[in-house]
């Protein structure tokens, strides 16, 4: 016999009051992330100690910066939903897990958008 | 609601020690650190953007010997979360459970990303010399 509501039941999303958004979402972002890593991490060293003008210059080519935009939005979402699992399986106390989760959000916001503005400048001037 | 300390299962302490459970807890250092390094990817990138003068100040920062070891770090970290998230995603469809498979594809993992490690770094000094 089940205490549930029907309503609970037809949701199916149990006790967490969440479905597999966050599982799925973490997977799909280490897929895309596979070849752009790859790719990114040796552009980068191929560029090892590259000057101003060089750097500038890879990273404003279209494909290079669209490419470099996937990326930086698949990795600050990724790394955002793993620091959120770390902080879920460390912190126990119920509000400094709170305010940590919230910190974290907040910084890795602040870091994907100030990335993803670097890249654009380069890109458009 | 209160907050109580409640009875906890046994961790650690009651299992021996075994490879793939060093596997996976360098999993999730990997992830940390390289949380760490996209904050300096974000620094690079920020400083790309500001202009010559401070792009060549972090040029400088990053090519110092101390630079350069948190970047081979950082490298190897990369292709280390890269090949065992591979290895994971293979555990999620369902493939690998059996212990020798584990074994195995953990022993390639560390293999793949030391070598991927390795490639980079002779991509980044033929850069350098050339």
């Amino acid at each position: 016999m089940s205490v549930r509501t029907p309503l609970a039941r037809a949701r199916g999303l149990g006790a967490a009051h969440g479905g597999t958004h966050h599982w799925w979402t973490q997977r799909a972002t280490a897929v895309v992330m596979v070849p752009l890593v790859l790719w990114f991490a040796f552009s980068l060293a191929a560029l090892g100690p590259a000057d101003h003008a060089t750097a500038s210059a890879w990273l404003a080519h279209p494909v290079n910066a669209v490419l470099a935009l996937v990326l930086i939005a698949a990795m600050f979402h990724h790394l955002h939903l793993g620091l959120q699992v770390v902080i879920e399986d460390y912190v126990h106390s119920r509000w400094v897990k709170f305010a940590t989760l919230i910190l974290q959000k907040f910084i890795t916001i602040i870091f994907g958008f100030g990335a993803a503005f670097a890249v654009l400048k380069i890109a458009l001037s | 609601m209160s907050e109580r300390s409640r009875p906890l299962s046994p961790h650690l302490q009651v299992y021996s020690f075994q490879w793939p459970m060093l596997l996976s807890i360098t999993h999730r250092f990997t992830g940390v650190g390289l949380a760490g390094g996209a904050i300096v990817l974000v620094w690079w990138l920020i400083a790309l953007a500001i202009g010559p003068e401070y792009f060549a100040f972090a040029q400088t920062i990053l090519g110092s010997w101390i630079g350069r070891l948190l970047l081979l770090g950082w490298t190897w970290a990369t292709f280390y979360h890269l090949c065992n998230g591979i290895r994971h995603l293979c555990w999620d469809a369902g493939w690998g459970f059996e212990i020798r498979t584990a074994w195995t594809t953990g022993m390639i993992v560390v293999v793949v990303s030391v070598l991927l490690t390795v490639a980079a770094w002779m991509v980044a000094y033929a850069a350098r010399g050339g």
